[in-house]
């Protein structure tokens, strides 16, 4: 197990695709397999690392309950052009999408 | 030239109306004109008239200045977020994109009095370590144009090094400020995790990422830092530890100080040029009375694999935002470079491999925290290579998705640690392509890293040498 | 159908959208009822480029309460983490959320379906998280599009999970009532379902007692949410282990009523495939309150990963003993603790006192006007039952009196009403010579006539006094 190499197949990358939002294009859908597939098991080295007992840290600021207080924050807050002013569709101060189809 | 003189000199020389702000920033204008064309170091340059109306606004009021950045010109990496100046991590995903507000480390910079020239290129989100991964075209190496400036801060570094602006603030997440630093001949410091905030920075790597200055000298750097630390309210990992007067405290005793020097850093895949350089700076070191010592860190083969499952991973997920709807364009915009780190992090995040990458990584972390930990309690500050290698070809990293990340090896376990590490000019290759080194220490010890540099410099003069572009 | 073949199996999630002043990680206002759209953004809950959130304490105070309220423990070390997934009212595409380590875990409520018997229905976790941005499918120039709000985006919300201990629709019902009671109580949300602001989530499924197709473990059901192992209470692990492999879960409801038609509908749903020899698909539906049915609902994407991780941007939460303590401390008195202690000091009915204690206000005024009790002299005539019944029977306003002002108007229509002992005593045997058939009656033991020489007293006194006072004369006059 530790030495098999890691394969990714199409599938695995489309499934991948699908989560990440990317819409990969022929060429990509070619190329990214085997790409992943050699970057993936070049960081497999670390499954030769022994981490049995080690707790996992996942950020290195060693600070604890940062919090702020329940305070309105007026000067923080955007006009609903300023909200809008980078998008590319409108509709009477809303974000425009295609429809959901949701129900 | 006044864009040699240091930041002190230039805000004493400012105060004392021997040249004005407005000549300076001339000056970096007539710079910029001049070379940006080789090197395609901007994304955007600030108007010119704008810029000089707003120096003779400021040398009116010099008499008042508090800063000693007062009217001293800057760059930014176009990483950060500028209210109403176009930003845009190099990536067409934000190629029109005009912020609603600014980032911390900007505001704080305008209310020191400093003047904003440009938002600088990169490689786009952070991804890379070459500035070629940018879709802006590459950057050039100011010291030998068919090579890459390095990055992931390579437009910022290739500016400073060719004398456009005083200096420029990086963003480093695995030696981004570092390794063009190294390769451009300029100081660079990658500061401790949470010692500036990073509210308003464009995110590449959460937990890795830190927004730090690039400029001539250390000298200058510590300048910079003093006025951009601190804590912020709008950072909830930024440190509210105090923030000592950096540019006081560098010329403070260095005496008895222990540099170590860990061998798996000097072993093999670096660069026999770099490596006899590096090792030869040492006697400068031991001239002030600083004491080496030889240490292991058998964990640095481990670096890249920690860095590249937990960097994709974080990135995977802060480049969601990224949806075309509220800003920016949609998501086929994304370089195949970056699509590839969604990928990864996505996968390393999956149901079924996060506790094989994902969790297994974040474990290797904390092996690295105790390594960093003894070495640092072994030794005041580690002295370790910035790149293996001596400045790429342009288009040499991008073919390996492999060899590029190599290019990082040496930078990339200090952000997963949070250490801090000044990244300083030691010498040149044969070739006359520049070589740096890096000094790390414990977690916010800026001000020792800062002073052992300055030793450095102070008794070297490799940092003052700039690239001949003229003709 | 045999219904003692099958036995519902119902678990209930809730998101309770809390009334802090401001946002969960920004300082926006979180009043965003009914304003303009995208007024109340900012670069935080808008998911700018670089923009970074911080906790609002008072939220999460909020959420430990409740938790605290729900008999919930709270975990020492916690922290918030990210669950990534892609949907237009998502700005970073992520929620931040909490995983592995919620605030509050391993609670329960005691719910009175049969009085004075409860049903114990365990909590097993209630965790703080974000709101989402609100979408509107419209119309625009004949062309259907979705329009988006992001004024909700970043409002704080709590969702409380229950273990699947609910075995119909009426103590699902009841559970919520008495959630909802409890939230108001706390004064930490409006709760109104219309709203939103408390919205509803019911799971069911349905267990086949007698057959033995259904009874895989509950731990292979791999949960949709994360793709990850799922972690359990111990609890869990022991009472699951033969609950069905499916279950359906209905989204979004926003009626106490909708979700009892719901489960039931989803009941009888289920149980026609099951009985047909099928097994219910496990899939997420929607509630369509004009045809009273579930529908399936399109499912937002096929492959349901969430990736969890811990969100880097904000460090952990580390609480001391004293801390959640002080948290305790700030706990009213909550409903079934005070309808018992009303029913042993005031002596008034279980009734009286869960209406009384529906919600604190009137629980909390009533009880001032008790303590005024004493202050109306030494032979006051008002008993808590008296101000009960007024109260009960809307015949004072609390909304516009002082409970003083209350007492005067109860005393003085006690007043009005009173009537003198001995006066009493003297038309009592006045009318008991003038009916002797009827006191003859009554001793041969029909007591059936006491009502109508009651009803001749009252009718002397001309509407005054009270009947149970003069039942009470009546039966002592006639021994």
């Amino acid at each position: 197990m530790k030495n098999r190499n890691n394969t990714i197949s199409i599938e695995e990358v489309k499934h991948l695709a699908k989560l990440a939002n990317l819409t990969l294009t022929d060429k990509q859908l070619e190329k990214i397999p085997k790409e992943l597939s050699s970057v993936i098991n070049y960081m497999s080295k670390i499954k030769t690392l022994n981490t049995s007992h080690i707790v996992e840290t996942s950020q290195v600021t060693c600070l604890e309950n940062v919090f702020r207080e329940d305070e309105i924050e007026e000067e923080r807050m955007f006009t609903q052009e300023e909200v809008l002013s980078n998008a590319k569709d409108t509709h009477n101060g809303y974000f425009k999408v295609k429809a959901i189809f949701d129900e | 030239m006044l864009l040699d003189k240091t930041i002190e000199e230039l805000s004493t020389g400012l105060k004392q109306k021997l040249f004005s702000i407005e000549e300076l920033v001339q000056e970096c204008y007539e710079n910029i004109q001049k070379y940006n064309p080789k090197l395609n170091a901007f994304i955007t340059i600030i108007n010119k008239k704008e810029a000089l109306r707003n120096a003779r606004e400021k040398d009116k009021n010099i008499s008042r200045a508090t800063s000693k950045l007062y009217g001293i010109p800057f760059l930014l990496k176009d990483a950060y977020i500028t209210k109403g100046i176009k930003t845009t991590a190099a990536s067409f995903v934000l190629k029109n994109y005009i912020p609603q507000y600014n980032a911390t480390v900007y505001q704080k910079l305008l209310d020191a009095g400093a003047i904003l020239l440009g938002k600088m290129n990169m490689d786009a989100w952070g991804h890379g370590g070459s500035s070629e991964n940018t879709d802006f075209g590459p950057v050039r190496n100011p010291w030998d144009l068919t090579r890459v400036a390095g990055g992931s801060s390579g437009g910022p570094a290739a500016a400073i090094s060719s004398r456009m602006a005083v200096f420029a603030i990086g963003e480093d997440t695995g030696g981004s400020i570092r390794n063009p630093a190294a390769w451009c001949n300029i100081t660079g410091l990658k500061v401790t995790y949470g010692r500036v905030s990073r509210y308003g920075t464009i995110a590449y790597a959460s937990s890795f990422d830190t927004v730090g200055p690039m400029a001539k000298s250390v000298g200058d750097c510590a300048q910079v830092l003093e006025v951009i630390a601190g804590k912020d309210m709008y950072d909830a990992t930024s440190s509210s530890k105090n923030v000592p007067r950096y540019s006081e405290l560098i010329d403070s005793p260095v005496e008895n100080l222990i540099l170590g020097i860990p061998k798996e850093f000097f072993q093999e895949g670096l660069n026999t040029e770099i490596k006899n350089c590096i090792l030869n700076s040492t006697k400068i070191f031991e001239k002030s009375k600083i004491k080496i010592k030889h240490i292991s860190m058998p964990m640095f083969d481990y670096g890249l694999p920690v860095y590249y499952l937990i960097g994709p991973s974080e990135t995977s997920s802060n480049l969601a935002r990224y949806d075309g709807i509220r800003y920016g364009q949609k998501r086929k915009e994304f370089t195949s470079e970056t699509v590839r780190r969604i990928m990864i992090g996505t996968y390393a995040l999956s149901s079924g491999y996060y506790d094989a990458y994902y969790k297994k990584a974040q474990k290797a972390r904390t092996l690295f925290i105790k390594e960093y930990d003894k070495a640092l309690s072994e030794c005041d500050v580690l002295l370790m290579p910035v790149t293996p290698t001596p400045p790429t070809k342009i288009g040499e990293l991008m073919t390996d998705p492999l060899q590029n990340l190599l290019a990082d090896v040496y930078t990339v376990s200090q952000n997963p640690v949070g250490v801090p590490s000044l990244a300083i000019p030691c010498g040149f290759t044969k070739n006359g392509l520049p070589i740096g080194m890096q000094l790390v220490g414990s977690m916010f010890s800026e001000d020792l890293l800062l002073r052992v540099g300055h030793i450095y410099q102070k008794a070297t003069d490799w940092h003052k040498k700039y690239p001949k572009l003229e003709g | 159908m045999k219904d003692k073949e099958f036995e519902p199996i119902i678990g209930l999630e809730i998101h309770v959208e809390l009334k802090t002043k401001s946002k969960m990680f920004c300082g926006c206002s979180a009043d965003y009822f009914s304003h303009k759209p995208n007024t109340h953004c900012c670069p935080v809950c808008l998911g700018l480029p670089g923009a970074l959130p911080v906790p609002n304490k008072k939220a999460v105070e909020w959420c430990i309460k409740l938790g605290l309220a729900l008999n919930c423990k709270i975990p020492l070390f916690s922290k918030f983490d990210r669950k990534n997934y892609f949907y237009p009212d998502l700005p970073k595409g992520y929620q931040i959320s909490q995983y592995d380590r919620p605030f509050c875990v391993n609670g329960w409520l005691d719910i009175k379906s049969q009085i004075p018997n409860s049903k114990r229905i365990r909590i097993r976790r209630v965790h703080m998280e974000e709101d989402t941005g609100k979408l509107i499918h419209a119309n625009i120039n004949g062309k259907k599009c979705t329009l988006i709000d992001f004024n909700r985006s970043g409002i704080p919300l709590v969702e409380i999970v229950t273990e699947p201990d609910i075995r119909s629709s009426e103590d699902a019902k009841i559970f919520l009532k008495q959630l909802y009671q409890i939230i108001r109580y706390l004064d930490i949300s409006d709760a109104d379902m219309e709203k939103g602001s408390m919205r509803l989530e019911p799971n069911i499924s349905v267990r086949v007692k007698s057959q033995k197709f259904l009874r895989l473990p509950f731990s292979q059901i791999q949960d949709k949410r994360s793709g990850q192992a799922k972690i359990k209470s111990n609890n869990e692990l022991l009472d699951n282990n033969d609950l069905p492999n499916y279950k359906v879960e209905v989204k979004n409801i926003n009626s106490f009523n909708f979700v009892k038609k719901a489960i039931d509908f989803e009941i009888n749903r289920q149980l026609e495939i099951l009985v047909n020899g099928g097994v219910p698909k496990q899939e997420t539906r929607g509630w369509d309150d004009k045809k009273n049915i579930t529908y399936p609902q399109r499912s937002k994407e096929e492959a349901h990963d969430y990736r969890y991780f811990p969100e880097p941007d904000i460090p952990p939460v580390r609480w001391t003993t004293n801390q959640i303590l002080n948290i305790k401390d700030q706990i009213p008195e909550l409903p079934y603790k005070k309808i018992d202690r009303f029913i042993r000091n005031f002596q008034i009915s279980q009734y009286d006192a869960m209406i009384l204690t529906d919600d604190i206000k009137t629980a909390n005024y009533f009880e001032e006007c008790v303590i005024l009790i004493n202050r109306f002299g030494k032979k006051s005539e008002i008993s808590p039952k008296i101000i009960a019944n007024n109260i009960i029977n809307k015949k004072v306003n609390i909304n516009k009196n002082t409970p003083a002002e209350i007492m005067n108007i109860i005393e003085k229509k006690a007043e009005k009403f009173h009537v003198d002992d001995k006066e009493l005593e003297q038309i009592i045997n006045k009318l008991i010579k003038q009916y002797p058939k009827a006191v003859k009656e009554y001793k041969t033991g029909k007591t059936g006539v006491l009502m109508f020489l009651i009803g001749q007293v009252m009718k002397t006194l001309k509407g005054k006094g009270d009947a149970l006072v003069i039942r009470k004369f009546l039966e002592k006059a006639l021994q």
